[in-house]
């Protein structure tokens, strides 16, 4: 607990210092200026929902595997922090595109298929929502997550083959690409802070999809112990 | 008994049992003729504008019948429990969802036959030169699609509000198999119509990925 507390104080010390280094540290970019810093938010963004669906996909499997709980509270956790990250890179996206492209939106590869992984997302986290039985529904949408992260590579794959218009990558891009020095610097403070959030949410998230797990068995057991022995549970003897 | 053998019992039963009320057929049927016309009066489209826009159409109409006919497929056999039967039998996961997987490829297949002479007419495409290579597109296409429907459908078919669920589910997933179809379908449509092999070949792919897919998974839908 209270190394819990350490790494929720070091994770919102890195969040506040990575917000005061992208607004005032990292340099002006020369055609973009200042909406340019919404970037340092964004690919952090991107890096973790794009991390956090790979946990799904990981714990899809491992639940198929071994069929223990924990991976699919696992699952269920990294599902909704993917796509609450996700919901950020969508948001982000459209606030930076209107002053620079003079659009909002575009039919574009990178984004299509980021938004079409944002609707698997939530779609996978309604089946989850509509499906009673713990067990059941466990597979039934690690299945579904395990299509769903199949699919990723054909939309991407399909829209390139269509149209392209997001910016090339920055960094490791080939000639021609590469940030200034400070620039980078801050960037890596600000990924690092928010992959850091996430894995603190991740985790806490995960903890309270065990603990409703765990109140559940409780429950059943003590439905079922009532049924064993009526009179029992009348004189208060559970 | 081989899955092969299994899976074509169970074709021949689906077909049988579809084939004496043949509602699902003419419910699809009918559905995509009215996506059709209600698209006509949305867009009121010259004929240029149906030779752009028709092969796109075309395939919404299909994915959304499709996306309902499919649901089905696996709830049909709750009401009599007549899924736990099948699995009681001495055949394998993987045969009892290849049999129902070949059924609705087989309904879809006829669906399209009776709307693409339709859809011809009212949107004024010569067929009779590219059906062969049409056949082949609608052929790829249609197989994706009652593939991964087939699958959802299973899984939809234990969730709550699961008619509404399984486009939820099945939409999203297809959508690279939609642009690939409307693509290699707008390319036989155009004025100088040509074969696009690497959508064609991306459709192909699409298909086997899921196939694979299904097989390995089908385990884990059909348990009790």
């Amino acid at each position: 607990m209270k190394l819990r507390v350490a790494l929720t104080a070091v994770a919102a010390a890195l969040v506040i210092y990575a917000g005061y280094a992208a607004l005032f540290v990292a340099p002006d970019e020369r055609t973009m200026h200042e909406v340019q810093r919404i970037f340092y938010f964004h690919l952090p963004a991107w890096i973790n929902s794009f991390t956090a669906f790979a946990i799904v996909f990981v714990a899809n499997i491992a639940y198929l595997a071994t069929r223990r709980p924990k991976w699919d509270a696992l699952g269920v956790a990294a599902a909704e922090v993917g796509v609450a990250a996700c919901s950020i890179g969508l948001i982000t996206g459209p606030l930076w595109a209107r002053p620079v492209w003079g659009i909002w939106w575009t039919w574009d590869a990178r984004l299509t298929t980021t938004f079409i992984l944002w609707l698997l997302y939530v779609s996978y986290l309604l089946l989850r929502g509509l499906i009673e039985d713990p067990q059941r529904r466990a597979s039934l949408s690690a299945v579904f997550g395990i299509f769903a992260f199949l699919d990723v590579p054909l939309v991407y794959m399909s829209n390139r083959l269509w149209r392209t218009q997001h910016p090339q990558p920055v960094i490791l891009g080939g000639q021609g690409s590469g940030l200034d020095p400070t620039m980078a610097k801050v960037l890596l403070v600000c990924v690092i802070a928010m992959f850091g959030v996430m894995l603190l949410v991740l985790t806490d998230r995960y903890r309270l999809e065990r603990l409703r797990y765990e109140l559940d068995e409780l429950r059943q057991t003590m439905e079922t112990r009532r049924l064993d022995s009526p009179s029992a549970s009348e004189k208060g003897g559970m | 008994m081989s899955s092969v053998r299994a899976a074509a019992i169970l074709l021949a039963k689906e077909l049988r049992l579809e084939l004496r009320t043949r509602e699902l057929l003419n419910a699809t049927v009918v559905f995509a003729l009215v996506v059709v016309v209600l698209f006509s009066f949305a867009f009121d489209p010259t004929p240029a504008d149906s030779r752009r826009f028709g092969p796109g159409l075309l395939w919404i109409a299909f994915l959304f019948a499709g996306s309902l006919m499919l649901h089905p497929s696996f709830t049909r056999e709750q009401s009599n429990s007549t899924l736990d039967a099948l699995r009681m039998a001495p055949v394998s996961a993987f045969a009892i969802l290849l049999g129902k997987m070949m059924a609705n490829f087989v309904f879809l297949m006829l669906a399209e036959a009776v709307l693409m002479p339709v859809f011809a007419v009212l949107y004024n495409v010569p067929l009779v030169e590219i059906a062969g290579r049409l056949f082949v597109v609608l052929l790829l296409g249609t197989l994706g699609l009652a593939a991964t429907g087939t699958m959802f459908s299973a899984v939809s078919a234990h969730a709550r509000m699961r008619e509404l669920l399984l486009p939820l589910l099945l939409l999203p997933i297809l959508a690279p198999l939609l642009i690939a179809a409307v693509e290699s379908t707008a390319a036989l449509f155009a004025k100088q119509p040509e074969f696009d092999r690497t959508w064609v070949a991306f459709l192909a792919g699409f298909d086997i990925v899921f196939l694979t897919a299904s097989w390995l998974l089908c385990d884990f839908l059909m348990e009790e």
